[in-house]
């Protein structure tokens, strides 16, 4: 909507402030974000941007904090980055690689149960003969809405009895429940799209339903099971307030000890593996948008 | 007529086939269902139901103490101390627990009462076995502390399986020994000023995000639609950015010597012997959460606002409103919906914040989440802590029927 010929001189100033200040809330929003990429590559331990990185000097920047993500833990600190030797090590012995590896664990085995279970559960809610389906959906996806910290607390107070507190199978469960509402929710909006005809046209081709399932259904709305499979990767690769609860120090995840070395003792390593998970979220952002067109453009609506 | 009756029992039996597909149908997408269902109560609405019971139902001091227990079931005169029999079931009692090495669960849960009674029961339980009656003597000599009859009513309180005082606690008030319930002193009131608190900076972070983000989700409404594609790219980032890298970023910000302070010194705002301090209060709490929840106010009010047809406003212009008037008039009742549910949405959401307030809050931009957690993993107060998490609980879903009413009215449910 442009500004029209005849408008007056006030709403000229308007429109302009309009803009400035729309431009300036989301400047507001993605700045302190992307801010801190600069920033991990500072020399020095400070949390500013120092002289010299504001004159472009190149010894003002510096790679140590990411190799200190990878150093940090290391017995033997002597060995020269890079070699065989220091990636053995690294890989044993390195504080953050070793809640990356948890992360990816626990993520990956809430991922597959939430996807599962999630996909199932939205393909029973979605067929016009389910009883009590607003009800069961309401339940399904009141995890989203009950506060992170009741839950946790609550799981805390169960597991500690049945001795699954301080157990990766405890964190596993505990991130299945928080990231399951989503794949309901996007499984159930990508089968509202879907013409059950053509499942009546493969039941009358012959097809039995476990064909039907693979062949019709899932093709169809498997952009929004990835979907789905991905925010649930993406809220466990996130939580930490029920890893607070339920982990021991042996399953910390990158987020726990992002929250450690927060409260602890602030050092810029902490700026190099935020960077690197911004980088990460933008590409899954990019990987969750272009499924969304994709979905659409199947289901034979104009992208919006 | 021989046909007639053909296809009279053609139609009972198709009815029938029917009603078995039907049937089938139902049973299938209940077994589709059944699953997650199944998990859910297992792993979420069985937890908190435990929780929910564990505020109110104490069975450990009566099982652990049961002699005493029944002993002071009879005993109503609290400006006395109870007669002997009661004496000699507490030293039974002991006794037994200091062999199964229960001793310091009955102490911790007597030292939550009633401050300072801990070294008073382990010591007691420690000679507990060499006591000889008349006990009452016995144990006065041990230690003095059980002349006082606050300690009797102490533990008699604590032989009811089932309680109110967790949630009395949580809201400030307490059982005196004469069993009369009174709010503490203003100056010892904790919970109801930190739920305040916790409601007040929701209300404040919620009408920062609606004025932040009102105008854009309107710009966005109207942009044409690549432009608002690439622009919605900058709001949804922040969605998918880890909640503490967020957090990480603002504390980088905000702190004394980060970059905004640097750059009000540097721009000659202000001097460097006075920099704001912007984090680990409730500043810090406020901009670091409208910050993190100003998309979940987005993104409603956009889908809402996409609805609205241009023409309105500008058949309201022609018809001789200015502009300010048509927006109001004309185009602020449309969105009501979408700004009811965002408000709704940033409230509950903020009610429940946890991680951010603990990192950037300090001392006066803590939240109740803090509070609960305190009493999960230190104070170890954990019905107490079930109570307080009941509370925010009740008031989160609450506002969430709430939300789902306005939701369903204007078909915008959640995701």
């Amino acid at each position: 909507m442009s500004l029209p010929a005849y408008a007056q001189r006030w709403e000229r100033v308007w429109y302009y402030l309009f803009r400035v200040f729309c431009i300036l809330v989301l400047l507001f929003l993605v700045l302190p974000i992307l801010i801190i990429i600069p920033l991990s590559f500072n020399a020095e331990p400070y949390f500013t941007f120092t002289e010299g990185m504001l004159r472009f000097d190149p010894t003002a920047y510096s790679l140590r904090w990411y190799l200190d993500m990878f150093e940090n833990g290391m017995s033997n600190r002597d060995l020269p980055a890079g070699s065989w030797g220091w990636l053995v090590q690294a890989w044993q012995d390195g504080q953050w690689i070793h809640s990356a590896k948890n992360s990816i664990a626990i993520a990956a085995g809430a991922t597959v149960l939430s996807t599962v279970l999630g996909t199932l559960a939205a393909l029973g809610l979605s067929q016009s003969t389910m009883p009590a389906g607003r009800l069961i959906m309401a339940l399904l996806i009141s995890p989203i809405i009950v506060p992170i910290i009741v839950t946790s607390a609550s799981l805390f107070f169960l597991f500690s009895k049945l001795g699954l507190a301080n157990t990766y199978l405890g964190i596993v469960l505990a991130h299945t429940v928080l990231g399951t509402p989503f794949v309901v929710v996007t499984v159930t909006a990508a089968m509202t799209g879907f013409d059950r005809s053509l499942i009546r046209a493969g039941q009358m081709l012959g097809a039995p339903s476990h064909v039907i399932f693979f062949r019709v259904i899932m093709p169809l709305i498997l952009p929004g099971v990835i979907s789905g499979a991905l925010f649930a990767f993406g809220t466990s690769f996130d939580e930490v307030v029920a890893v607070i609860f339920l982990a021991d120090y042996e399953q910390r995840t990158i987020p726990r000890q992002m929250w450690a070395g927060i409260r602890e003792q602030i050092s810029p390593t902490i700026l190099a593996v935020a960077s690197i998970l911004v980088v990460l979220s933008i590409a899954l952002l990019t990987v969750v948008e272009l499924l969304r067109r994709r979905s659409e453009r199947l289901r034979g609506m104009r992208p919006s | 007529m021989h046909d007639a009756s053909i296809e009279q029992s053609d139609r009972v039996l198709l009815k029938r086939q029917m009603a078995a597909a039907l049937r089938r149908q139902k049973v299938r997408a209940v077994m589709l269902v059944a699953p997650l269902l199944f998990f859910i109560l297992a792993t979420f609405v069985y937890p908190i139901t435990g929780m929910l019971v564990q505020s109110a139902y104490t069975p450990e001091f009566a099982a652990e103490m049961p002699r005493t227990a029944r002993a002071l079931a009879g005993w109503n005169e609290p400006e006395h101390l109870p007669p002997e029999a009661v004496w000699e079931a507490l030293v039974l009692d002991l006794q037994e627990s200091q062999q199964r090495g229960a001793a310091g669960k009955i102490a911790a849960a007597m030292n939550i009462e009633l401050p300072g009674t801990r070294s008073l029961v382990m010591k007691t339980a420690r000679k507990a076995g060499r006591l000889a009656p008349p006990y009452r003597q016995a144990l006065v000599s041990t230690d003095d502390g059980w002349e006082n009859a606050e300690v009797w009513s102490t533990m008699k309180r604590l032989s009811d399986t089932v309680t109110a005082r967790f949630y009395l606690a949580a809201l400030d008030h307490r059982i005196d020994a004469q069993g009369r319930i009174s709010a503490q002193p203003e100056s010892r009131q904790i919970y109801i000023p930190l739920f305040l608190r916790t409601f007040l900076i929701g209300a404040v972070v919620t009408l920062c995000c609606l004025l932040l983000g009102f105008p854009v989700a309107y710009w966005l409404s109207i942009l044409p639609m690549r432009y608002a594609n690439l622009l919605m790219i900058l709001v949804l980032l922040p969605f998918w950015t880890s909640l503490l890298v967020r957090t990480t970023a603002w504390i980088v910000l905000l702190q004394n010597q980060g970059v905004i302070n640097s750059l009000l010194v540097w721009s000659g705002v202000i001097s460097d012997g006075n920099r704001v301090q912007l984090i680990f209060n409730s500043t810090g709490t406020v901009i670091a959460m409208t910050h993190i929840l100003l998309p979940f106010m987005i993104l409603p009010l956009y889908s809402v606002m996409k609805t609205v047809p241009p023409s309105y406003m500008r058949a309201a212009r022609s018809l001789g409103a200015n502009q300010f008037t048509a927006f109001i008039r004309i185009y602020l009742p449309q969105t009501q919906a979408g700004v009811a549910a965002g408000c709704l949405l940033v409230f509950i959401l903020s009610l429940g914040y946890y991680i951010t307030p603990a990192l950037v809050g300090g001392e006066s931009g803590t939240l109740i989440s803090n509070m609960i957690a305190y009493h999960v993993q230190k104070s170890l107060n954990w019905s107490l802590a079930a109570a307080l998490s009941t509370l925010l609980l009740a008031s989160v879903l609450l506002l969430y029927w709430a939300y789902n009413r306005l939701a369903r009215a204007d078909g915008l449910r959640l995701g």
